[in-house]
């Protein structure tokens, strides 16, 4: 994974010191909130209901064993034991102190990590699919390119102050894993005519109150040209976003309003400009970079393993997890992991420090001492023997990480809501643990198969609900928690925003009327048919029928 | 006119606190001091305001609550959330203490 050079280091160790100071001025009263609060949120640290709340960022969502380890330090020595696992593949405190935090800082800087750039209107982390690098269905790995992007993103002048927060996303497989389409710029790897391998470029897609799914403004960059495209289409935003409405100042308003063409056009024309210039990636610098993603030392393996084969025949809880949990990698022999954060009636994306510490433990003995977070809050460990598996098996079975429930009803995202967001409307933590425990047989969710519940407590969409293929949105009435359910979102290379079904649901209602859908789902499907190809072939009718025919 | 309390964040740890009647702080929404007109939620937020500058606390600011039987409820089930602590989490904050 990529390392540190010594700038990296030291921006991040002076940017410690900094905050250091400016907290001791903050308690010492001599700069107020209204002072302090753009430079604790230029640090990660917002304030929510009950406790200061810290972002730590986790590059496209890569961690080495070893930052594991201290995220578990953290949360046990400055927290309360636990952090929680982020849609934008980034972790969460909930509970630290804010004359603890530049401790916690500095912790994080000695392994390379930090919580820069993770609130504010600047460059967010940069996300990419959780298989990049190892997914047999890849081209190319995105790693690099996320890579490429942190650094010229990070701390850069002319986009310091932008109009809005800005996410880019980047995936090099053409199943899209990474929701591309609904970032401010998506980037998805391609073949050009000759064979060699560009982006197509999406621009303007997102979610929060008014949300899109982005459309091509390019379909191939060369990848040299990388840097110098993203310019211009930065300073398009950066001249015409809005300012005036924070509402508005989102590129995907911009878009909207201008018209994909208009915006193509201008971007071509500012590109013009610059292209050919000093951002031209240069081929060893780029070299420089994909060797720190360099391929770990894989063993020559066949791809058959009867060993693996022969423990899914005598083990059926076994076979049942690796057929939900495992996906396809590239290399003989090898598969990939996903460690589900979502136990039943548990909180999605929550672990414990011990948990964590475990998972740094597994990974560095099965899987290269790498693990990736996942932009539905699950965890990854990419590089697995497949002869490993049964073991590595029991010993997350020992510690709750096994349950066998990948991309079915019960791996629900749900952002923290009431629980502990200032900004939220409802609670959306206890809807993903009741609709759990509800679809608790997993007999029953095997059945039901692949379908993507998202959860958020308002507008701003942090848990994805406009792309569930049942979404599900906090609103708050009379001082009561309602729901309002949007049915046939998707977040993939179909991508497509829910349709809202009908008149919001109590708290009390909100768990039926999900059985309710999913229930006249599995009347309605035909052979093979996954719940979101049945809603594309029969609509939203069937469903509100079903939701509203006793009112 | 409506009763009410002034809340804010401590500022060394973020904790949930309202102002009380001896003109500290308490965790304890039972221990908030109430205005009961507009002179005394003005004062209230006065005295607030002097101890945000200090600093003792973040952001203060007025909530609407309800008295039933002698005892001070929000208004908001929002207000109740940081009154009590994380539904999710009942070991942690005053929901712990049995309210
Ligand atoms: C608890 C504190 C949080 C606050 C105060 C917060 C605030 C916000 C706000 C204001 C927006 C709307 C931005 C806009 O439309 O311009 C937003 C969007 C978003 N947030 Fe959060 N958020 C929080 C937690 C989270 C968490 C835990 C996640 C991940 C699980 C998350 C992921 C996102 C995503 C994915 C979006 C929408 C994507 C987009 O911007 O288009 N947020 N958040
Ligand atoms: S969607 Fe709303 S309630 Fe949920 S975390 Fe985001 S801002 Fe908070």
């Amino acid at each position: 994974m990529y390392r540190y050079d010594e700038y990296d280091q030291t921006l991040v160790d002076e940017r410690v010191r900094q905050f250091r100071g400016q907290v001791a001025r903050r308690l010492a009263g001599e700069l107020t909130e209204d002072e302090f609060k753009p430079l604790r949120l230029m640090n990660g640290l917002y304030l929510q209901l009950h406790a200061y709340m810290l972002r730590v960022a986790i590059p496209y969502g890569l961690l080495s064993a070893a930052q594991m380890r201290r995220l578990a330090h953290i949360a046990r020595r400055y927290d309360r034991g636990y952090g929680h696992f982020t849609t934008r593949q980034n972790i969460q405190y909930n509970w630290p102190k804010l004359e603890d935090t530049p401790d916690i800082l500095a912790e994080l800087a000695s392994v390379e990590m930090h919580a820069i750039q993770t609130s504010g209107n600047s460059f967010r982390n940069t996300t990419t699919d959780q298989y990049a690098g190892v997914a047999a269905d890849e081209i190319e790995d995105p790693r690099v390119y996320c890579e490429i992007i942190r650094q010229w993103s990070t701390l850069h002048p002319e986009f310091s102050f932008l109009p809005r927060k800005f996410k880019i996303a980047v995936t090099g497989a053409p199943n899209d894993r990474a929701a591309v389409r609904l970032h401010d710029i998506g980037l998805i790897m391609r073949r050009g005519d000759a064979g060699e391998t560009g982006f197509e470029v999406i621009v303007g897609g997102g979610q929060g109150r008014t949300p899109f799914v982005g459309p091509t403004i390019r379909e191939f960059l060369p990848k040299k040209h990388l840097l110098s495209y993203l310019e211009a289409i930065m300073r398009v935003y950066n001249q015409l976003g809005r300012r005036d409405n924070l509402f508005k100042a989102r590129i995907k308003i911009l878009v909207h309003e201008a018209g994909a063409e208009k915006v193509t056009e201008m971007v071509e024309e500012e590109w013009r400009h610059i292209k050919d210039g000093a951002l031209d990636l240069p081929a060893e610098e780029v070299e420089r970079i994909r060797a720190h993603f360099a391929p770990p030392p894989y063993e020559t393996l066949a791809a058959a393993q009867p060993a693996f084969e022969e423990k899914k025949r005598a083990d059926g809880a076994f076979a049942t997890w690796a057929d939900t949990n495992l996906a396809a990698h590239k290399v003989p022999g090898y598969a990939i992991v996903n460690l589900s954060l979502k136990p039943v009636g548990g909180i999605p994306g929550d672990a414990t420090a011990d948990q964590m510490d475990a998972v740094a433990d597994l990974a560095e003995h099965y899987s290269f001492g790498e693990i990736r977070v996942t932009h539905e809050q699950n965890l990854v460990l990419a590089d697995v023997r497949r002869t490993d598996l049964h073991v590595l098996w029991r010993k997350l079975r020992d510690i709750g990480l096994a349950t066998p429930n990948l991309g079915l009803v019960s791996d629900i995202i749900a952002c923290p809501g009431l629980d502990y967001c200032g900004l939220a409307n409802a609670r959306s933590i206890p809807v993903a643990q009741r609709i759990g425990n509800r679809f608790a047989d997993l007999k029953r969710q095997h059945d039901i198969g692949e379908l993507k519940i998202k959860i958020s407590g308002c507008i701003n969409a942090c848990g994805h609900h406009h792309v569930g293929h049942i979404g599900i949105l906090g609103l708050e009435r009379k001082g009561e928690e309602y729901y309002q359910i949007t049915l046939g979102g998707s977040a993939d290379q179909d991508a497509a925003i829910g349709k809202i079904i009908g008149p919001a649901f109590s708290s009390e209602d909100v768990v039926d009327a999900v059985e309710t859908v999913v229930n006249t789902y599995v009347e309605l499907r035909q052979n093979g048919e996954r719940f979101i190809d049945t809603y594309r072939r029969v609509g939203k009718e069937p469903f509100k029928e079903r939701l509203y025919a006793a009112a | 006119m409506a009763l009410q309390v002034v809340t804010a964040n401590r500022i060394g740890d973020g904790t949930v606190v309202y102002l009380t009647r001896g003109g500290g702080w308490s965790e304890r929404i039972a221990d908030g001091q109430v205005s009961r007109s507009d002179e005394e939620r003005d004062a209230l937020m006065a005295v607030a305001r002097a101890k945000a500058e200090i600093p003792e606390v973040v952001e203060p600011y007025l909530i609407d609550v309800v008295e039933e039987a002698g005892v001070v409820r929000p208004v908001r089930y929002r207000e109740e959330i940081r009154a009590q602590g994380p539904p999710v989490h009942p070991a942690f904050g005053q929901q712990a203490a049995g309210g």
